[in-house]
C-alpha cells in the first residue's frame, strides 16, 4: 500500500470546467455536493482506503525567522495571487492507478446545475519510510 | 459493568491514596492502573465493594511503582511510615482535586486534560481521541500539567471560576471520538454542584443542560446545522429541560448573578418557547444587557444585537451591531441575517458568502454558504 494526498485548491491550480463559486448554486446543488463528498469518505472508509480529510479557511499567513531575539516576520494575508490549499484527502491505496481513479471522482463531485466541477485535483504521492530490505 | 460508575469513583481513590501519603501525579497513575484492572477483571469478577477494591489495588499499583522507582524510595518510607486511615472519604477530597486539575499555573488544554483523566476518570486514549492529537501528545500534554501542580499543596482552596472555565470548555469542544465530552462535561459538573453549593456552579449547569436538551433537534438528518428558530421543538428533552430551569430557578433566588446564571437564562427563555414566534425577546435582551453589565463582552454585544433585532427592529439591531468591531468572530454572520430581515438580500447574499469564508468550522461554513445560495437563488428568479 501507498500513501497519496489529494490536495484541492482555492486558487493556483487551472481552473475547472464548471467553475462556479458556491455561493451561486442552489442550495439543492450544495446539499447534492455535499452529499457525494460525505459518501466518497465513507466509501473509502468501507475499502480500507481511507486515511485523513481535513478543510483548511482560505485566511493565513506567511512567518519566517528573522532572527535571535526577534519577533518571526510575517507577510500576509496570502495576496490575490498566490497559489491556495483548501483542503485534503490522504488515501492509503494499492497502485498509482488507484490513486488518480479516485482522484477522479472525486473531482466529479457535483456542482452548479447538478453537473461535475471537473475541477483539478494535485496526487502527491506520500514518500515512505526505507523498506527493511533493500537488497 | 458500568463503566461511567466506575468512573464516578476516579476522585475519590485519589484523594484516599493523597492522604495515606501519594504524590497527586503517583496518586494518579496508581489509579488509572487500578482502573484499567478493574475492566479487565470485574466483569468476571465482580467484587462486593468496588470502592474498597479500588483502594486496595491502587494502594497496592502505588506501592509497587514507588518501590520501582529509586528516587521515590525516601517518600516510600514516609507513606509505609504513616498509619492508613480508612477508606471512608474526606468531604471535600474531590473538590480539591477539581481545584487543583484547574489549577491556574496551567494553560487551558492542560487543565482540561488533567481533570478529564484526574477527575473524570478517562484513560488517555480516549482523551487524546476526543481532541483529535495522537495518544503519546495527549500522554505527554498530561504528564507536563501533573508536573506544573506537583508542588501544589492538595489542601489550598482553590477558585471556582478557574473550574468552572474548565468544565465549560470541556462541555463547549462537543462531540467526537466515542466519549461524548458534553455528556462527561454535565456529569462532572453535576458532581461538582454536589459538593459546594455555589450559584455559579448551578449556572453552567443549568446552561449546559438546557443546551444539551436540544441537541437532538440542532443536526438534520444530513448532518446539516439547524439554527434555533428552525429547530423542531418537539425534539428537544423536556426532562433535561425541566432539571435545567429547576437548577437555574433555585440558583437565582440567592440573588447573586453571574455570567453562567444570565446565560443560562437566556437558554431558559429559549427553551420556553413553544414556537420561536412565541420568543420573549424583550426579556432576553435585559438578560444580554446584564451578561453585558457583567462581562462586558464584545461577543456578548454582538449576540445582543441579534436579540434586539428581534425584540425591536432589524434596523436597530444594525444599529447596535455599528458600534462593533468587524473582525470580531461570526459578525458578517449577524450582519447579514440583520440586513435581510431589513429586506436587503443583496447585501445579506453579500455578507452571508463573506462569513462562510472566514467560518470557524464545516457545519458552519455549510450552513453560511447554503444561506449566500439560498439569497442568490431568490435575487436570480
Amino acid at each position: 500500500m501507498a500513501k497519496y494526498l489529494l490536495l484541492k485548491h482555492y486558487r493556483g491550480a487551472p481552473a475547472a470546467v464548471n467553475d462556479v463559486p458556491m455561493d451561486q448554486w442552489t442550495p439543492e446543488e450544495l446539499s447534492a455536493h455535499l452529499q457525494y463528498m460525505e459518501d466518497f469518505a465513507a466509501r473509502l472508509e468501507g475499502t480500507g482506503e481511507f486515511v485523513d480529510s481535513q478543510a483548511l479557511s482560505p485566511e493565513g499567513t506567511f512567518v519566517r525567522y528573522d532572527g535571535e531575539g526577534r519577533p518571526p516576520i510575517t507577510d500576509g494575508p496570502f495576496a490575490e495571487t498566490k497559489d491556495l490549499i483548501a483542503g485534503w484527502m490522504v488515501i492509503d491505496v494499492e497502485t498509482y492507478e488507484r490513486a488518480l481513479e479516485l482522484a477522479g471522482e472525486l473531482s466529479a463531485a457535483p456542482g452548479a446545475g447538478g453537473k461535475p466541477i471537473h475541477e483539478w485535483l494535485e496526487v502527491r504521492p506520500f514518500l515512505a519510510a526505507p523498506p527493511t530490505i533493500t537488497e | 459493568m458500568d463503566e461511567a460508575l466506575l468512573r464516578t469513583l476516579t476522585p475519590t481513590v485519589i484523594g484516599i491514596l493523597g492522604r495515606r501519603g501519594a504524590d497527586f501525579a503517583a496518586a494518579e497513575d496508581a489509579v488509572q492502573d487500578a482502573l484499567a484492572e478493574a475492566v479487565r477483571v470485574w466483569p468476571d469478577d465482580p467484587p462486593r465493594d468496588p470502592m474498597g477494591w479500588l483502594v486496595t489495588v491502587a494502594w497496592r499499583k502505588f506501592l509497587d511503582a514507588a518501590r520501582a522507582d529509586t528516587s521515590r524510595r525516601h517518600r516510600e518510607v514516609r507513606a509505609e511510615g504513616e498509619p492508613l486511615p480508612g477508606p471512608g472519604e474526606a468531604a471535600d477530597d474531590t473538590l480539591q482535586l477539581y481545584f487543583l486539575c484547574a489549577h491556574p499555573s496551567l494553560t487551558p488544554a492542560s487543565a482540561v486534560a488533567l481533570t478529564l483523566r484526574a477527575v473524570g476518570g478517562l484513560t488517555t486514549r480516549q482523551i487524546a481521541q476526543a481532541y483529535l492529537v495522537p495518544e503519546a501528545t495527549m500522554a505527554q500534554r498530561i504528564s507536563r500539567a501533573k508536573r506544573t501542580v506537583s508542588g501544589v499543596r492538595f489542601n489550598q482552596p482553590g477558585d471556582v471560576a478557574t473550574v468552572l472555565r474548565v468544565l465549560y470548555l470541556v462541555f463547549n469542544e462537543g462531540y467526537s471520538g466515542d466519549v461524548d465530552l458534553a455528556a462527561e462535561a454535565i456529569r462532572l459538573t453535576r458532581q461538582l454542584a454536589a459538593k459546594i453549593n455555589h450559584e455559579e456552579v448551578a449556572g453552567l449547569l443549568a446552561l449546559m443542560l438546557l443546551h444539551h436538551a436540544r441537541r437532538p433537534a440542532r443536526t438534520g438528518p444530513d448532518g446539516r446545522l439547524v439554527p434555533l428558530a428552525e429547530q423542531d421543538r418537539s425534539r428537544w428533552n423536556t426532562r433535561l429541560i425541566a432539571e435545567g430551569v429547576d437548577v437555574l430557578q433555585t440558583a437565582l433566588t440567592r440573588d447573586r448573578l453571574g455570567e453562567f446564571q444570565a446565560q443560562a437564562a437566556i437558554a431558559a427563555l429559549h427553551a420556553d418557547a413553544r414556537t420561536a414566534a412565541e420568543t420573549d425577546w424583550v426579556q432576553i435582551v435585559e438578560w444580554y444587557d446584564e451578561l453585558v453589565r457583567l462581562t462586558d463582552s464584545p461577543v456578548v454585544r454582538l449576540n445582543r444585537a441579534v436579540a434586539v433585532g428581534e425584540a425591536d427592529s432589524p434596523r436597530a439591531g444594525l444599529a447596535a451591531l455599528a458600534g462593533l468591531d468587524p473582525a470580531l468572530p461570526r459578525h458578517a454572520a449577524v450582519a447579514a441575517y440583520l440586513h435581510e430581515r431589513d429586506g436587503d438580500p443583496v447585501t445579506a447574499a453579500r455578507l452571508y458568502a463573506e462569513a462562510a469564508r472566514s467560518a470557524p468550522n464545516l457545519p458552519e461554513r455549510d450552513h453560511l454558504t447554503r444561506q449566500a445560495a439560498r439569497l442568490n437563488a431568490q435575487l436570480r428568479s
